[in-house]
């Protein structure tokens, strides 16, 4: 009888027996009203039961700073404070980019990024794909990346260039700054940057829902992945449905898979999303596809858009960075700053 | 992959007896409902709907290859790593070797420009036998607007190939691997798809052009986004078909006018711009594109298509950019069209800022079409 193992006194223990209560499982799912109202104690006593029954049961394990959390599965803030300063982001490789997203893609969230076609999506995510590899003495997070294709617009060539383009940024950088460090020489190849992108094709919205599904295993055999990306999450939902409700509800259920991984194994998910027309307030406009509740299920959401000749992204929404515009552009290296002298970042 | 049958994934009896009770066959019908619902239907419990999805994702999912052995595959197996060259140095160098397999490449421009030449050209170069640069295969032409000219196609080969065209038989062999199909309907064009797709691969078809894009739906009496909505399947199918076949697929397009209200700029831009004017006193123009052209069939067809090749007319001289495409910069390269088809004016294309490259220019282009009319003569 596990009650006898609770630091409760005795008359305690007799008046919560003869309630009926003899194991720790039998308290876990009961409020303390109720249980003062049936074993005959003060609320005051039931509380103490409750926490005494809670820390014994789960044994103390989970919390990573040793003092026993109220709720059971809760971190307090505090402690998250530490491991998201602890996060290593994702660099972009335009300065300015990563300015205003804090540092870079960041690593536990959702982000989406959506723009007109050929604003530089697919070149944004190829560069995430390989950014995420620079390894740690370099500043980055040494991981592979999956990248889930579902239109075909992934080219190798371009990977390659950019790949080829970020290990010479990186011997740029060891040679300025690092001259005395001979031990973070680049071994990396751009063959191997190549080989640490997953490349899946999806075909059809069903081989998308499976293939998210299926991640959850993928990624715990290849433990290195730090990023996911998905170009474009929208493709395949745009055609095949009628039932638009159903459409929701699929949605929903994928970006909340998708924030279980990103949550769990600690890894950055992008998802590139494409531009449809609205109409709002008697007017048409731009505006990210899948609609409003879609709208919802992400962390972040970065709009690319063009803003005379630049092109320039916009933090639409976040629970932590402030909405802000910066220009960045496409070159043969991969995303870069712009060139432009009259950039200026606009802070709302 | 998607219509996989749930018999044939290896389940528990238990829970594949209920799937078949309920009418759930295929895999879609099973990944379509979320966890909840499928509790629902089948009444068990969340652990063997989360594990019979998790065995049915597995067999779903598709493979992975890493990037760089993608990269290998296609360069071993394919033409030129997987690409088309089209016989215009500037532009194949800018495309990385030519028109890639296995994706939509679209070709957009105003009326007489030279997209059906262009199309016939590059018809003609497939048919070629691998020394020649082609790609030695049958070509599908689908003719929706009956452009396609024989005549012409046969005088461009004499020109451009005359070591091969002199010779009739050989004239005829080459020919004789262009399919030109006609379809007057939608519906005929998704008969004909449909066909092309199940004999694509025995019959070593080796590019699909369709000429052109916009002109199935302008027959169609639908506005907007419902004419949009109308090639959504098509759409799909073609990139589909692309994909599988690994063949170039052509598509042209033709341009229309820009309406009054047509969007143009997000809801934050406004903002953005008012608190921009508020604060520096700097008035700033919305992104108009300064042309009334814009590229037919609507946003959702241009996010479809990977490489969009823009022939527009500017000042008398004839451009083909590259409005949109993973690999090359934004280019334009001044072309003309002569006997031999298009050919390239100069090989090094002049690169333009930002959203220019989209736009589409008919300017002094009339006076061309009288020319190219009398030069052909």
């Amino acid at each position: 009888m596990e009650i006898w193992r609770l630091p409760i006194s005795a008359s305690q223990r007799g008046k919560l027996i003869s309630a009926g209560y003899t194991t720790l499982s039998s308290l876990s799912s009961i409020s303390s009203s109720d249980l003062a109202r049936e074993s005959k104690v003060s609320e005051s006593e039931a509380l103490d039961i409750l926490k005494f029954a809670s820390h014994s049961h789960s044994g103390g394990s989970e919390m990573s700073s040793g003092n026993c959390s109220i709720f059971e599965g809760a971190q307090n803030a505090w402690d998250m404070l530490h491991e998201e300063e602890s996060l290593v982001h994702i660099t972009t490789s335009s300065a300015d980019l990563d300015n205003i997203l804090g540092g870079g893609i960041h690593c536990k969230e959702v982000t989406e990024i959506g723009g007109v076609p050929g604003i530089g999506k697919t070149q944004l995510g190829i560069q995430i794909a390989v950014n995420v590899q620079i390894p740690h003495g370099f500043g980055g997070l040494g991981g592979k990346a999956i990248y889930i294709d579902t239109e075909g617009s992934f080219m190798v060539e371009r990977a390659l260039q950019i790949a080829e383009a970020c290990i010479g940024d990186m011997s740029e950088y060891n040679r300025f700054i690092r001259k005395d460090f001979q031990a973070c020489e680049i071994r990396m190849q751009p063959k191997d940057i190549l080989g640490n992108i997953f490349y899946f094709r999806i075909c059809s919205y069903t081989e998308q829902i499976a293939l998210i599904n299926y991640l959850d295993k993928f990624i715990s055999e290849h433990k290195d992945v730090k990023v996911v990306v998905v170009d474009s999450v929208t493709f395949h939902f745009r055609q095949d449905f009628d039932d638009m409700a159903l459409r929701t509800r699929v949605l929903s259920g994928m970006a909340l898979k998708l924030m279980k991984l990103a949550k769990k194994f600690s890894l950055a998910v992008v998802l590139l999303n494409q531009v449809t027309t609205k109409h709002t307030e008697g007017s048409f406009q731009l505006a990210l596809a899948l609609g409003d509740s879609w709208s919802h299920t992400c962390t972040n959401r970065i709009v690319l858009y063009w803003n005379g000749n630049e092109r320039y992204a916009y933090i639409d929404k976040s629970p932590s960075l402030r909405s802000a515009s910066a220009a960045y552009s496409v070159t043969p290296r991969g995303i870069r700053n712009s060139s432009s002298s009259c950039k200026r970042i606009r802070m709302m | 992959m998607a219509n996989k049958m749930i018999s044939e994934i290896p389940l528990p009896k238990s829970i594949a007896n209920v799937f078949a009770a309920r009418n759930i066959s295929t895999a879609k019908d099973a990944l379509s409902l979320t966890e909840f619902e499928l509790m629902e239907l089948l009444d068990v419990g969340l652990t063997e709907v989360r594990s019979a999805l998790s065995q049915i994702s597995e067999i779903v999912a598709p493979p992975y290859q890493t990037a760089l052995s993608l990269m290998e595959q296609r360069f071993q197996n394919e033409h030129l790593g997987g690409h088309f060259p089209t016989g215009l140095k500037g532009l194949d160098a800018a495309l990385c070797g030519g028109i890639p397999f296995g994706v939509l490449t679209e070709l957009v421009g105003p009326a007489g420009i030279g997209k059906t030449q262009f199309c016939l050209k590059l018809s003609l170069l497939a048919s070629l036998p691998t020394n020649y640069g082609g790609l030695d295969g049958r070509v599908i032409y689908i003719d929706v607007e009956s452009k396609f000219s024989s005549r012409r196609l046969l005088e461009i080969g004499l020109r451009s190939f005359p070591e091969i065209f002199q010779m009739k038989e050989m004239a005829q062999e080459m020919a004789g691997r262009i399919f030109v199909l006609r379809p007057s309907s939608l519906s005929e064009f998704t008969q004909s798809l449909q066909q092309i797709k199940v004999s694509l691969l025995q019959n070593q078809v080796k590019m699909l052009v369709i000429d052109s894009m916009a002109a199935l739906v302008s027959g169609e009496h639908e506005q907007g986004v419902r004419r949009q909505q109308t090639l959504s399947w098509h759409i799909s199918f073609i990139k589909s078909l692309a994909e599988f076949s690994r063949i170039p697929v052509v598509v042209t397009n033709q341009v229309r006018s820009q309406s009054h209200d047509e969007a143009s700029q997000y809801s934050f831009q406004e903002y953005l711009s008012c608190a921009a004017q508020s604060r520096d006193g700097i008035v700033e123009t919305p992104t108009r594109y300064d042309s009334h052209l814009v590229a037919a069939l609507g946003i959702h067809w241009a996010h479809a298509v990977t490489t969009r090749l823009v022939l527009e007319a500017k000042s008398g001289q004839r451009f083909i950019k590259v409005a949109k495409s993973p690999i090359s910069p934004p280019l334009a390269f001044p072309f003309h069209i002569t006997s031999s088809g298009i050919s390239l004016l100069s090989d090094e294309g002049m690169e333009l800022m930002g959203p220019e490259i989209n736009s589409i220019h008919c300017q002094g282009h009339n006076e061309i079409i009288n020319f190219r009319m009398e030069s052909l003569v």
